[in-house]
């Protein structure tokens, strides 16, 4: 802590670590704010599993460093991981056991109460369920039980490595209301996807991993404004020939006719002048409708723009 | 180390072992063949028929036991002293090679099984130490040979005493060898043969591989013990101090060296066979 500010509770700084002769993680840099939401964007094998790996010290970094919750997850590891609860990709759970017994086994370990076991699982809705054995779950019902699991002792910070994978939509949403649930009580949380839309109204924080690096990392609204600088806008008319008038307007970047048609301006300030020029040409105007920028476009605009970086 | 977090893992690998059917199903017939079918049959047939070719090939094999033995063999009939032969000397090795059997069938999954079914990447990610989650992997597995050996050595006894006592005018089991064997030698051999199969199944990508690895690290194993038992039986004193002390040696020595051979990696699927 330094002049009153919080220490981040995530904070990697150089981190490399190699499977042989493959680099998982290069160099990697980032810092997730106490109580913040980050989310690891990235394609399978950009790093983001292993990143959490490191996280928890369940992998040992081969140079740079780490402090999570103030501590270095090396020495200090088992510390971080009991305030840590972690959502693998597969819930990792033992079919054999009933989720009753898979939830008391990790409650035991992580120190937390029997009590906390039963409100858990009611969270989740998996609580009618809790006898019978984990090995007759659907895929839905296995990522609940992980869920409640990872939550039972109330982590600080909550680690989800693709956590709707393969989830129903009812489930994926009940991971997403935990997120926000979480977060809003001051949790640290982050989530690993390849699933845009899943990200989009929950990051503070959004990291572009590719190839073990942060390829991008900041706020999305930031980020947002630096890759999507030139907005779009759809224009619709009674009369679509009468949008043809668009076409070499002050500031239009670009026309795309999809229906409607998808404009793009160098800022938006130009968006007034541009609709009154249209109506004063004869336009009857049914749609103007700036278009909010996804993490989604975010995220391919990104992948795009590094692509053609020399 | 928290000792009441190894016995946790310990009691959710027991409680998943007992749910397993597969598991206990053949492990159950493997001891009640050793232990009871097997004895039953030589036993019933060696003491109910007079001067049978089975009653005379074990009075041959009396004549080759050490002289001391052979002067001190209870019984006034053939049958009789070939009954106490065969439950005494003959049939101590099982007393080894079950419990062995069962516990390096856990054993061999103890960790290669956590990596199988995705479950190491939990515990990976838990705050037990590997110390901890060795030591329970270990007491997973001694168990089942445990109980094993003190289930087969009651029902063994009771089998020797029903089938031979009469013929030696009352029961006469478990004779000081065999507690020596069963309290003395039986675990830190399986403990001995466990430190290796649990470092094995640490290191390898497969459980079959584990398990292969496992049958060669039994075989010597087993042929040891199947040495040390009758020699046991023949001087028990003498060579259960001996055996003892350099089994118990070289089980702590195994089994500090393999808890040091846990690693999260291998729990996470990472860092077997070189990788």
């Amino acid at each position: 802590m330094t002049d009153g500010m919080a220490e981040p509770a995530i904070q990697l700084s150089g981190v490399t670590r190699r499977f042989g002769s493959v680099l998982a993680v290069d160099e990697l840099t980032m810092t997730v704010e106490a109580g913040s939401v980050a989310v690891l964007l990235g394609p399978n094998g950009a790093g983001k599993t292993t990143t959490v790996r490191l996280i928890t010290g369940a992998l040992r970094s081969d140079s740079g460093t780490l402090r999570i919750l103030g501590l270095d997850p090396g020495p200090d590891g088992d510390e971080v991981r009991a305030r840590c609860g972690v959502v693998p990709p597969k819930p990792a759970l033992y079919d054999r056991l009933t989720g009753r017994e898979n939830l008391d086994f990790a409650a035991e370990i992580f120190g937390a109460s029997r009590e906390a076991v039963l409100p858990a699982a009611e969270r989740f809705g998996i609580a009618n369920a809790l006898h019978l054995e984990v090995g007759g779950y659907s895929t839905g019902m296995r990522t609940r039980l992980a869920l409640a699991r990872a939550v039972l002792h109330d982590p600080e910070i909550l680690l989800l490595d693709e956590p709707t994978a393969g989830l129903d939509p009812e489930s994926a949403r009940a991971v997403l209301d935990l997120i926000r649930e979480l977060a809003g009580r001051g949790r640290t949380i982050v989530m690993c996807t390849h699933l845009l839309h899943e990200a989009e109204g929950i990051a503070d924080h959004v990291v572009l991993m590719g190839a073990g690096r942060a390829r991008e990392a900041g706020d999305p609204h930031e980020l947002a404004s630096r890759y999507l600088a030139e907005p779009i806008v759809v224009l619709d008319a009674e009369d679509r020939r009468a949008l043809a008038a668009v076409q070499g307007r002050p500031g239009v970047l670009a026309v795309n006719w999809n229906g409607a048609v998808q404009v793009r301006l160098d800022s938006i300030e130009r968006l007034p002048g541009l609709v009154a020029d249209l109506v004063t040409a004869g336009a009857r105007i049914t749609r103007v409708e700036p278009q909010v920028p996804t993490l989604e476009t975010l995220y391919f605009e990104m992948q795009q723009s590094l692509r053609e970086e020399p | 180390m928290r000792w009441s977090k190894a016995l946790t893992v310990a009691r959710i690998d027991l409680r998943r072992l007992f749910k397993s059917r597969d598991y206990w199903v053949p492990m159950g017939l493997l001891a009640a063949i050793f232990f009871i079918l097997i004895p039953w049959v030589l036993l019933s047939v060696v003491t109910a028929s007079t001067g049978n070719d089975l009653v005379s090939k074990i009075g041959e094999v009396i004549e080759v036991l050490p002289g001391q033995i052979q002067q001190h063999l209870p019984g006034s009939t053939q049958e009789a002293q070939a009954g106490y032969a065969l439950a005494v000397y003959l049939l101590a090795p099982v007393a080894i090679v079950v419990p062995l059997t069962i516990s390096s069938a856990v054993g061999a999954h103890a960790i290669v099984g956590e990596r199988e079914r995705g479950t190491g990447e939990f515990l990976a990610h838990s705050p037990l130490t590997e110390r901890e989650i060795y030591v329970g992997k270990l007491i997973a597995s001694l168990v089942p040979g445990f109980l094993a050996t003190a289930l087969g050595f009651t029902v063994y006894s009771l089998l020797v005493n029903v089938k031979v006592g009469p013929l030696l005018g009352g029961w006469f089991f478990p004779t000081a060898g065999w507690w020596i064997l069963i309290l003395g030698v039986v675990p830190p051999f399986i403990a001995v043969a466990l430190s290796v199969i649990i470092w094995v199944s640490s290191k390898v990508r497969s459980t079959a591989a584990a398990q292969q690895a496992a049958s060669l690290v039994s075989l010597p194993v087993i042929l040891a013990a199947y040495g040390v038992s009758s020699g046991l039986m023949f001087n028990p004193i003498v060579a259960a101090l001996a055996v003892g002390i350099v089994a118990w040696i070289l089980a702590i020595l195994g089994l500090l060296s393999g808890s040091r051979s846990l690693h999260r990696e291998r729990l996470l699927g990472l860092g077997g066979d070189g990788a």
